[in-house]
């Protein structure tokens, strides 16, 4: 009963903000509004037993993503005045049928079978001992060590293409003739 | 009507179901942590203007009550409390209003899952003498610190003036590159203990005999990631010499420069709560949370030793590091901006991320009962070749200026 309270008080929050995210004329307020998403969706991973899930969607998304996010609008700026018309034309009409195809897409995955096998996303939690934290350890050091690994591989390439980027080297280039003229 | 199994994780409170009795419980531990931390920060403030005054050969604070100005803090809350609260004609009147609330809830809520004391029990009911005991126990406190950072950002942009904004981005650029060593050095005392909760972490450095002090609490197999686990909280939470964010003579008053009154009050606040949460972190971490020697001669489950001495010895340790933050505070000069980035990320998440390395050899050694006297000198020995590997590879700061030029 508390469950499905709270799901409806969370839910709604959820997407009234999501809404807010869209429609939102400032930069800086769609993205508090993002945050409020993701943590209300956090609290539903808890009433869902999912801690380790929620703590990492605090940490990672609202307690990282989103304050880049921030950052970069508040180092370019917030120009209140951005102009309305779109460069690619039939854009609206595009978004609106694709987003329907998605719901209906989800709508449907979610009366059937997962192509994962597990009928529920939840089952598995009650099974077994120990717990969320622990299970999603297990599982994530045994049966999925290798995509874990290979995953680490490729968030460690991104890391070093970025700094090879970033970092200038000894020879002048024309970018930075332009920056000392 | 049963707990939802996150609550029920840990503390006992919740094992025989959800009564009056236990929501009773449960809103006075809520109070009682809230009013304890208030109580804190006014000791804090009143202590560290006291010492500091003692050691620069200064009387301090001595007016407002009594001889000692116990009151001092309390002065000062009114007072700003009473002042008008202003909000700038360029500034983002919602933001400018919400920021000082998303600094100081986190705060207190990083403070819920401090272990104060050891299992007790109220009207009838065990429970710990903590507020929160979340499966997901230190996660907390990292989540917590990436939502306060919100506070200090939006604080400094909604401002609408440029002191501000170049404090709060300092702010959030210190804060994010000292969160790596922070969660670094908290993962070696993770490997160590196998839980994520408080309350397993405290329970697995209990008090057994005085060699506990060395054995058992975490503060000397991980003595490494106990310094930088210090050093990045004091970073962490903008504390001399770290203070950059409101370097006076760079930023006029930081983020904080358009505050006035009872905001500015809580910024203040949220700043010191975030200083005493992490002491009493690392106390619950490292030093052993409420663990120490029983008072022998009374009986093991009265009130005195279940009650008193684990928060005596508790807050002991607390008082402990704080004096550490104060004498640090008056000792160390202001760090340079390059040299706080070259603190975090040259020296810093480098040992740190060696110091785990180590613990987990050492530990897996432990499991499989290997040779102690080869494979630790081996780990030591390897984690040196890779530090001085990674010295190597870094460009000289000479090279760094001809870049510059």
């Amino acid at each position: 009963m508390s469950e499905v309270v709270i799901f409806f008080i969370m839910a709604s929050i959820a997407l009234c903000a999501a809404l807010g995210v869209v429609l939102a004329r400032n930069p800086v307020h769609s993205a508090l509004l993002l945050v409020t998403v993701l943590i209300s969706i956090a609290v539903l991973f808890i009433i869902q037993d999912a801690q380790l899930l929620a703590a990492v969607q605090v940490i990672v998304y609202a307690g990282a993503i989103v304050v880049l996010f921030l950052f970069v609008i508040m180092l370019l700026g917030v120009d209140e005045k951005e102009s309305l018309t779109e460069p690619v034309k039939a854009q609206r009409p595009v978004a609106i049928v694709l987003g329907l195809v998605v719901l209906a897409e989800v709508l449907f995955l979610a009366g059937h079978q997962w192509a994962t096998g597990a009928q529920q996303s939840r089952g598995s939690l009650q099974v077994g001992d120990g717990g969320n934290v622990e299970r999603v350890a297990r599982s994530l050091f045994t049966d999925f060590l290798w995509p874990f690994e290979v995953t680490a591989v490729l968030l460690v390439a991104a890391v070093i293409g970025s700094v090879v980027l970033a970092r200038r080297s000894n020879k002048p280039t024309i970018d930075d003739e332009v920056e000392t003229s | 009507m049963t707990a939802p199994q996150s609550l029920a994780a840990g503390d006992p409170l919740f094992a025989g179901g959800v009564d009056p009795a236990v929501v009773l419980i449960l809103i006075i531990k809520t109070v009682a942590a809230f009013a304890l931390l208030m109580v804190l920060v006014l000791f804090y403030i009143w202590f560290m203007r006291k010492v500091i005054a003692d050691m620069q050969n200064r009387v301090g604070p001595a007016r407002a009550g009594g001889r000692y100005g116990v009151l001092q803090t309390l002065a000062d809350g009114i007072k700003l409390f009473f002042k008008e609260q202003s909000v700038p004609d360029g500034a983002d009147p919602f933001v400018f209003r919400l920021a000082p609330y998303l600094s100081i809830i986190p705060a207190f809520l990083a403070f819920s899952i401090i272990p104060i004391g050891g299992e007790v029990s109220i009207l009838g009911h065990t429970t710990y003498l903590q507020l929160a005991d979340p499966a997901i126990g230190v996660l907390l406190l990292l989540a917590m610190s990436g939502i306060g950072l919100y506070g200090v950002m939006l604080a400094g942009w909604s401002s609408g003036s440029k002191y501000p904004l170049l404090g709060s981005v300092r702010a959030s650029a210190q804060l994010l590159s000292y969160e790596a060593a922070f969660g670094l050095a908290i993962v070696a005392v993770l490997l160590h203990s196998g839980t994520l909760s408080t309350r397993g972490i405290v329970d697995a450095q209990a008090w057994t005999s005085w060699d506990s002090f060395a054995t058992s609490w975490y503060w000397t197999v991980a003595f490494v990631s106990f310094v930088i686990f210090l050093i990045a909280a004091i970073a962490e939470t903008n504390h001399p010499p770290f203070d950059l964010v409101e370097a006076e003579q760079e930023l006029v008053g930081g983020f904080v420069t358009e505050y006035t009154g009872i905001r500015f009050a809580m910024f203040f606040l949220a700043e010191f709560m975030n200083l005493i949460t992490m002491s009493a972190i690392a106390v619950t971490l490292f030093l052993g949370g409420p663990s120490g020697p029983a008072l022998g001669f009374l009986s093991a489950t009265g009130t005195v030793n279940t009650w008193l001495m684990p928060m005596f010895w508790f807050f002991t340790k607390l008082l402990v590091l704080l004096f550490g933050t104060v004498w640090v505070r008056a000792s160390l000069p202001r760090m340079r901006y390059d040299q706080l980035m070259d603190l975090g990320w040259k020296w810093l998440i480098e040992i740190a991320f060696v110091a785990v390395m180590v613990t987990a050899v050492v530990l897996v050694a432990r499991n499989e009962a290997w040779n102690r006297f080869v494979v630790v000198p081996a780990a030591i020995g390897g984690a040196f070749c890779l530090l001085g590997i990674l010295r190597l590879c870094m460009p000289r700061q000479s090279e760094l200026i001809e870049e510059e030029v």
